[in-house]
């Protein structure tokens, strides 16, 4: 069965129902691994235990990024193919993306408080990371706000394409102005900066979180697809009642 | 069911809605707190001065964005004039709208204020301070909101005219909020001072509002 | 710094990441009930898609 097939919803249901249950079995195996590693890693010489937030913090960034890009993707989709599957998409990444955020900004926050003295601080990256969170949400009212599904998806779609512009601001922040925010030291040029004894527990959350995202995504998906249904079938009770 | 009740749960149903934009508020709060530091510059002691001042004129701008939830939608589909016509006094009526209108726009508020607070660095003394102003003040401002919304709800571009209408009468409240805010973190006058001035106004605003608004609403709903 | 003093907030952080979790499973969970309860209450009424309600003209013809 090819990628192409998933397009129609009714097959797309079947393929979740299948996939969903072993999927997320293999994530909650992958966080069981994730966390034994996390627990055995070494601490840091320098901020101590409080390192291995790192393994929670640093996924929930790219996951949140990862989760605007799927977002754009599927815009396009909406925008340019009129994919039918493209709207559903879209609108099922939103709250997952907008929660992995949050996880980053609120891990980070809880992070900065030990090792940097303060909550929050309004640099470069933090501002440009609560700016997406903030994109995120706006998105979400808006599927919220407009009542007719293909209205909406369009709506988003374009939020979504402008907001992207975002993404490269955040990666790059950290580059382009002086910050307290770490620069970067696994996505370089060069090898990454962090010690292998930290870097590996820390791939390995990565990995855990970044199929979690996909369970969710694809059950979200599944219960927008549901959702469709009841509406059309209630528009149909309504226009043939009386 | 009373007819008062039902109306509060008919109220507290549509905001929670698809277009309700009951959590809208607290979103609007949150954009206006992270524009000021981009405005004021990142010091963060500055923003610490300032940050209950900064966080009450948000709430207050969020609180009035808000307002035109309350009687608009109602209007538009003649529940309003069946309002009107029914048997609960208009007053009581107008009250138990305003109660579910602070339930999904205040509450909110009040809940993400010290989290938001974070955000200007303010520490534990100054967000306690803060979330009870809220927990007083936000009622006003939604009781005297009800007042300008009630006015404005013939007209069909009323939006900035209910701003002009309820931002003066919401200046003391603003005051008071902002003052018993910070004179729990510092300055000679203790927080009780304001504070009970505040819920003064509140309590004034909870008997004051719904009379207003139901003359009002009858003077323009003829 | 004490590595002690740290563990509130590395308790805090990941409790705060397992809330976020925890909520967007639960949403995930109740909404995908909510959805198939509202589909069995339609389809008890009598209402069905296209392709059930060609099903159900066969069967009676």
């Amino acid at each position: 069965m090819a990628i192409a097939d998933l397009a129609n919803p009714t097959r797309f249901l079947k393929f979740a129902n299948r996939t969903i249950p072993w999927l997320g079995g293999l994530t909650l195996v992958l966080f069981a691994f994730a966390i034994n590693q996390a627990i055995s890693a070494p601490d840091d010489y320098q901020q101590g235990a409080a390192v291995k937030i790192m393994f929670l913090h640093v996924p929930g960034a790219w996951l949140g990024m990862l989760g605007w890009g799927v977002m754009t993707v599927a815009a396009l989709g909406t925008l340019v193919w009129r994919h039918p599957l493209a709207d559903v998409t879209a609108k099922a990444t939103a709250p997952i993306g907008a929660g992995f955020t949050l996880m980053c900004l609120v891990t980070g926050s809880l992070w900065g408080r030990p090792m940097w003295g303060t909550y929050w601080v309004w640099d470069a990256r933090l501002t440009s990371v609560l700016v997406l969170f903030l994109l995120y949400l706006g998105v979400i009212a808006l599927w919220r706000t407009v009542d007719d599904p293909a209205r909406a998806a369009r709506a988003a779609a374009i939020l979504t394409l402008v907001g992207a512009l975002d993404l490269p601001i955040i990666k790059f922040s950290v580059d382009w102005w002086n910050t307290l925010h770490q620069p970067a030291s696994v996505f370089r040029l060069g090898a990454p900066t962090i010690d292998a004894s930290i870097l590996i527990p820390l791939l390995i959350s990565a990995l855990a979180f970044t199929l979690l995202f996909a369970v969710l995504l694809l059950a979200a998906m599944r219960n927008e697809i549901l959702r469709r249904r009841v509406r059309t079938l209630r528009l149909l009770q309504a226009s043939t009642a009386g | 069911m009373s007819p008062l009740t039902a109306i509060l749960v008919r109220d507290l149903r549509i905001a929670m809605r698809v277009g309700g934009g009951a959590l809208m508020g607290v979103l609007f709060f949150l954009v206006v707190v992270t524009l000021t530091p981009m405005a004021l510059g990142p010091d963060l002691t500055l923003l610490q001065r300032i940050g209950p001042a900064i966080l009450w004129l948000a709430a207050l701008l969020a609180s009035l964005l808000a307002l035109d939830r309350l009687f608009a939608a109602d209007h538009k589909d003649g529940s309003l004039d069946l309002i009107l016509l029914g048997r609960a006094p208009l007053e009581l009526v107008v009250a138990v709208k305003a109660l579910a209108h602070w339930l999904t726009t205040g509450v909110p508020l009040i809940i993400a204020a010290p989290l938001i607070g974070l955000l200007l660095n303010l520490d534990a003394g100054a967000e306690a301070a803060l979330v009870l102003t809220f927990l007083v003040g936000t009622p006003a401002l939604t009781f005297i909101g009800l007042i300008g919304a009630a006015i404005a709800v013939t007209l069909r571009r009323g939006g900035l005219l209910l701003a002009v209408l309820v931002l003066p009468l919401a200046v003391p409240v603003l005051i008071f909020g902002v003052a018993a805010a910070n004179a729990a973190v510092a300055g000679p006058v203790p927080f009780g001072t304001p504070f009970t001035i505040l819920c003064g106004l509140t309590l004034a605003s909870l008997v004051v509002g719904p009379f207003a608004a139901a003359t009002a609403l009858r003077q323009e709903i003829e | 710094m004490e590595a002690a003093s740290h563990t509130t907030f590395i308790v805090a952080a990941y409790a705060a990441a397992g809330a976020v979790v925890g909520a967007l499973v639960a949403w995930i969970v109740v909404d995908y009930r909510a959805q198939l309860r509202a589909l069995a209450g339609l389809e008890k009424l009598g209402i069905a898609r296209r392709s059930g309600l060609a099903a159900q003209t066969r069967e009676k013809a």
